[in-house]
């Protein structure tokens, strides 16, 4: 077990190298001088100067690679060039809308998406799948902001249910950090539902045509126990895959949602920091995401072990 | 007369939410009494499996119905029974096990259990109580160290371990009726011998009903009471064993029956003295696994095998599953590398040729495989598939075009298949196809792995007697991987003996088929099914025919 | 007993698995979305013919019209015309779909194949496409755009580098279960060499699914090149995009609302076409996959 541990986190230390190495080649092998763009078209020599030495953009490449990754072994982000402020505390200011909000789509989604596959699995090719299909398609197509602004249309707007945007912290009052998060949580949910509810469906599909199954029926046990205790178990191993890779999906939803809602969160502090060029910003944020997305497969991996006995250490 | 526990009168079952498209089964009536093994037998397609998933009621729903007829177990009425009475009888009153134990148990719940929820679905008992049942259970069908099976999940346990734990399972609440659904098929002989005889056993303790599906004639001679035929879904015959191998009344089963390859070798051929083909020398596979944070795992698939051919003769190897012998094919064929010994061909030492000096050899040596479904590109057709050789070497596309027609009519297919793609053929006629590409190269060496074995035996024994008859006419030379020894018995001049990746017993088949020297061979003919049988002959092996069991 | 026959030799010679374009009207559900994507793709060409109106032109008098007989729907800030704008901006639309389409997938063949083949390349790059799936696609898109400009070339490989690495996963995993077919190792066995091997056996396994992953693609590029107009880094305002018209149109939500439902519909039913007709395609050109979602 503690092999199979120590082999997974091996296995994604190549993978983040990659994901730092490509943050740093994007801001050096853009065409023109790194300083020059990020500084914008209105600046002044001097300015581009200086943050051509704040980035260290005079060095050899390989050298500032390297001192680039040591500073980041060490926790340094770097600086965000234009509230000279350090970004890791930046990033902590503006961390908590984001967490709670990630946190309840994902368990919301869940919530909804995995017996609503159950069942389309179950009742093939009824209604009840066409349905479930149905909606699932149109989760994944239409996009986030306009799912948002439907929302906001309708219940903040025409039946004034809800408050429009903001957020307001937990410590602050749970209804009103309640109201804040719902019209989010219900935008992000929708493609996260989506995705999970066809995977689970798929995967119930595939399980259900398995022999076991068929053993599992030939027992005389209620059809309930066949597909919770029988299918659903091994089907599981996909469905919780497709929650991890769709973390992507997530954090994209996460940096939209954050706009429509204008929620002072992370997704909206790495758009901004896009806007103002601000290069450190930018640049942690990937780091930052990418590594959470690898965290996340991480312990799904390690989940693997556990639900699936035939997984070798 | 003993009492009929399964009762089923003209059975028809068709495609379809009702049952109303094509019959699959048509007008089948069979009984099943107490005490008493029925055969169902009959090649793939004759709608064996599915009469007996239709006593279960575990047709696929919506596109299989049962449209007319009557099936009774022990008196009522299984047809018009609701979902929620079947669910009752299943495992109470009749049970099920499956061709493949590999696939049939849940690989995420340890197998205590899943025989538990049998008890728990169909019975009050408390846990201790279900647990000692369980316990009894798993002792009376052999398996050995039950506590510790009992928490095991599937994957832990071998082919064998798992059909003991499904005829656990099917057995646990004595049902009246157990419908065995090819249940040795997917096993290797000396376990099928032991299942068989423990199927058997049960069987007589608890005056159990089987219902035992097959398409092995020698299971049949092992097991059955009472003989049904089935075929394109209709019954073509039933009677007591003696009966229908003695004296089959229908053309079909006749058929069936002398297409069984007997156990008996064929008369030898005179030995020869022709130039040796292939030889191989210490030949050996070790696979290396590394692991991480500890040592490399090496398993030897194949180990010091030494083996000689020559032209026109046919050599076999002869094992169980993982005794390595397609390992060795494959090393010959140079389809993996061997890790040491060598490989001569026609002289030649190919074992570590590069793949480009490798190249020119190739062609001296070819190979069929087993699945004939998946052998064939089914994206390009017949013609170009038997072709695509000789273009590799030169020959012009025209030119290998022609000679494929001609190959086609060498394997008895008509030359307007050659425009056709592979999924318009049947298994056999793929075969065929096969074996025309290997000979389009003109191979000294022809290496035929499990080549015969995914083929009904009617089918088979044509392909048998088409590549005897090319060997006839081209001189060729054999390598011939089988697990079957009745296909050993009639095809080979030699055999080789495998087990766990060594050569445990070589010589001329009418030798090491009828007096082995080593305890394993002798198993394995022992195990043979139906060994007493020469079926095409329609009567029992006159004695002094086998020794292998004489010496036993 | 008489060999096996074959079948009837008047039986046609049928070729396999290469389904035409007939799936395209499979189900009334499918026709609608191959006419909604098809009128899109025609009112995106015809574009000058259908309007009269300049998508960029300027007119501050007419600013946030309702919408009229001249302006069928209304006007935004600028006084620009809504429809003019969405119809032009169709065509940036589908460009980027179309081309994310085709690059991702070349791209991830050939990665896919070279990797599929050669053990030794074959873990570099595939820690590289981990990578690379790895980065959100929005934040590396949105990177991308923000440091090197933004123009439709920069938003294309800025929507396409994400796509990659599923494109060459899909690839090579194919590639590796096709190597096990026996007719593989049958050709091997021929002596045939390993390009022709690549080219003859295993491609031909890839372009089904391929071209499925294509239309997955293209929907999600579409709806990738609007979040990042909506987000303000697509491609420069001025630029009629279904994006940008939403982007501008944030501000006057609580005024106009139709400035974002108009386009966000068209958008919305373009994306869904795409990918019906995608799933329609899996079920026609991959048997097995469709196997799988009849429960077998």
């Amino acid at each position: 077990m503690l092999g199979y541990l120590i082999r997974r986190i091996l296995a994604a230390v190549p993978v983040m190298g990659v994901v730092a190495l490509f943050v740093f080649l994007l801001l050096r092998l853009t065409p023109g001088d790194p300083a020059a763009i990020i500084a914008g078209d209105t600046a002044t020599p001097e300015q581009i100067d200086r943050i051509r030495i704040s980035l260290g953009l005079n060095e050899p490449l390989y050298l500032q690679f390297f001192t680039w990754i040591g500073r980041l072994l060490h926790g340094d982000l770097g600086v965000s060039l234009i509230s000279n402020v350090p970004v890791l505390k930046l990033i902590g200011q503006r961390v908590e809308p984001t967490i709670c909000i990630a946190l309840s789509t994902i368990i919301l989604s869940i919530l909804i998406a995995v017996p609503l596959g159950v069942v389309a699995a179950w009742k093939h090719g009824t209604w009840i799948d066409r349905f479930v299909m149905g909606l699932s398609v149109i989760g994944f197509s239409v996009p986030v902001f306009v799912i948002g602004y439907v929302l906001v249309q309708i219940f903040a707007i025409d039946l004034q249910w809800l408050p429009v945007q903001g957020f307001r912290p937990i410590h602050r009052g749970i209804v009103p950090f309640i109201e804040r998060i719902t019209l989010p949580t219900l935008t992000l949910s929708f493609i996260y539902v989506a995705l999970i509810a066809r995977m689970t469906r798929a995967a119930m599909l595939d399980v259900l045509g398995e022999d076991y199954v068929r053993t599992a029926r030939a027992k005389g046990i209620t059809e309930r126990s066949v597909l919770l205790r029988h299918a659903l178990r091994n089907a599981a191993v996909p469905v919780i895959t497709v929650i991890g890779t769709g973390f992507a999906l997530l954090i994209s939803g996460v940096v939209v949602t954050e706009s429509v809602f204008n929620l002072p969160g992370i997704g909206r502090l790495t758009v901004d920091a896009v806007l103002a060029r601000d290069y450190p910003v930018i640049q942690a944020m990937i780091l930052l995401t990418s590594a959470i997305y690898v965290g996340v497969n991480l312990l799904i991996d390690l989940a693997y072990t556990l639900l699936d006995p035939r997984i070798r250490y | 007369m003993s009492d009929t526990v399964l009762d089923i009168s003209n059975l028809v079952v068709g495609l379809g939410k009702t049952g109303s498209g094509r019959k699959i089964i048509d007008n089948v009536s069979l009984q099943v009494r107490e005490r008493e093994t029925l055969c169902l037998v009959g090649e793939s397609g004759s709608g064996k499996s599915v009469t007996s998933l239709t006593v279960m009621g575990l047709l696929p729903k919506g596109s299989l119905a049962a449209s007319h007829g009557s099936i009774k177990l022990v008196g009522e009425e299984l047809l018009t029974a609701s979902d929620r009475r079947l669910r009752q009888l299943r495992a109470t009153r009749m049970a099920m096990i499956f061709q493949e134990p590999m696939t049939a148990l849940n690989p995420v719940v340890p197998v205590g259990r899943q025989i538990d929820e049998v008890l728990r679905a169909h019975t009050n008992l408390d846990a201790r109580a279900r647990q000692r049942k369980i316990l009894n259970m798993m002792e009376q069908v052999r398996l050995p160290d039950v506590e510790r099976i009992f928490k095991s999940y599937p994957h832990r346990l071998s082919g064998g371990q798992r059909q003991r734990i499904m005829i656990a399972m099917a057995l646990v609440l004595e049902p009246k009726l157990l419908i065995a659904d090819e249940p040795t098929t997917a096993l290797d002989v000396t376990t099928q011998k032991q299942i068989l005889t423990l199927i058997r056993d049960l069987q007589r303790d608890h005056g159990t009903a089987v219902l035992f599906i097959t398409h092995d004639m020698g299971v049949v001679a092992e097991i059955a009471d009472r003989v049904a035929v089935m075929r394109d879904g209709r019954l073509v015959e039933t009677g007591p064993l003696d009966t229908i191998l003695r004296t089959p009344q229908m053309e079909y089963t006749r058929n069936l029956l002398s297409s069984v390859p007997s156990l008996v070798p064929r008369a030898p051929r005179p030995e020869t003295s022709e130039p040796v083909v292939l030889e191989t020398n210490d030949l050996g596979k070790i696979y290396r696994e590394h692991s991480f944070l500890g040592k490399a795992r090496e398993v030897a698939a194949a180990q010091d095998v030494t083996l000689t051919l020559r032209r026109g003769r046919t050599l076999g190897i002869v094992g169980e599953s993982g005794s390595g012998k397609s390992t060795v094919a494959r090393c010959i064929v140079r389809l993996i590398d061997p890790t040491s010994g060598g490989v001569r061909l026609a002289g030649h030492e190919i074992s570590t040729l590069s793949r480009r000096l490798l190249q020119p050899h190739r062609k001296r040596i070819q190979i069929v495989f087993q699945d004939p479904y998946r052998s064939l590109n089914p994206r390009i057709t017949v013609g170009e598939t038997i072709a695509e050789g000789p273009i590799n070497y030169g020959v012009p596309r025209a030119e290998a075009l022609k000679r494929a027609g001609e190959l086609l009519e060498l394997v008895d297919l008509p030359p307007d298949a050659i425009s056709r793609y592979p999924h318009q053929f049947s298994g056999g006629q793929r075969q065929r196809i096969a074996i025309a590409r290997a000979l389009a190269l003109d191979p000294d060496v022809l290496v035929a792995d499990e080549a015969v074995s995914a083929l009904d035996v009617s089918v088979q024994a044509q392909v048998l007697e088409l590549l005897a008859d090319i060997q006839k006419r081209l001189g060729i030379a054999l390598l011939f991987i089988t697990h079957d020894l009745r296909v050993a018995a009639q095809i080979c001049d030699d055999v080789v003996v495998m087990q766990h990746g060594r050569v445990v017993e070589q010589g001329p088949a009418a030798e090491v088929l009828t007096n082995p020297q080593v305890a394993y061979t002798r198993a394995l003919l022992d195990a043979a099914p139906g060994r007493r049988w020469d079926f095409a002959n329609f009567r029992p092996v006159a004695l002094g025919e086998t020794v292998a069991t004489a010496t036993l | 007993m008489a060999i096996e026959t074959l079948p009837e030799s008047s039986l046609p010679v049928t070729r396999p698995l290469r389904p035409g374009l007939g799936f395209l009207t499979a189900t009334p559900i499918i026709a609608g979305a191959s006419i909604c994507l098809a009128l899109v793709i025609a009112s995106a060409i015809f574009a000058p013919w259908l309007t009269s109106h300049d998508p960029q032109l300027l007119a501050p008098a007419v600013r946030l019209k309702p919408a009229s007989a001249e302006f069928i729907l209304g006007t935004d800030a600028y006084g620009r015309d809504v429809l003019a704008r969405i119809l032009y901006g169709g065509r940036v639309s589908l460009l980027i779909g179309l081309g994310a389409a085709i690059f991702s997938v070349a791209i991830g063949l050939v990665i896919g194949l070279v990797s599929g083949f050669f053990k030794w390349i074959d873990a570099v790059l595939m820690r590289i496409m981990d990578g690379l799936m790895a980065i959100p696609s929005i934040l590396l898109a949105i990177a991308v755009v923000a440091l090197s400009g933004a123009s439709l070339w920069t938003v294309l490989v800025a929507i396409t580098i994400p796509e990659i690495p599923r494109a060459a996963r899909l690839v090579r995993s194919v590639v590796l279960s096709a190597r096990e077919e026996p007719y593989v190792e049958a050709a091997i066995s021929v002596g045939s060499s390993l390009p022709k091997i690549m080219w003859r056996h295993l491609m031909p396994n890839t372009i089904a699914p391929l071209i499925v992953q294509g239309t997955y693609v293209c929907a999600s590029a579409i709806l990738t090149e609007a979040i990042l107009s909506f987000l303000g880094a697509g491609i420069s305002p001025e630029t009629p995009t279904w994006g940008n018209i939403m982007a501008e149109g944030r501000a006057f939500f609580q005024i106009k609302p139709s400035l974002i439902f108009w386009p966000g519909l068209i958008l919305s039913i373009t994306i869904l076409s795409v990918n019906l007709i995608g799933d329609a395609a899996r079920d026609a050109l991959d048997p097995r996959m469709k196997q799988r979602e009849a429960g077998k």
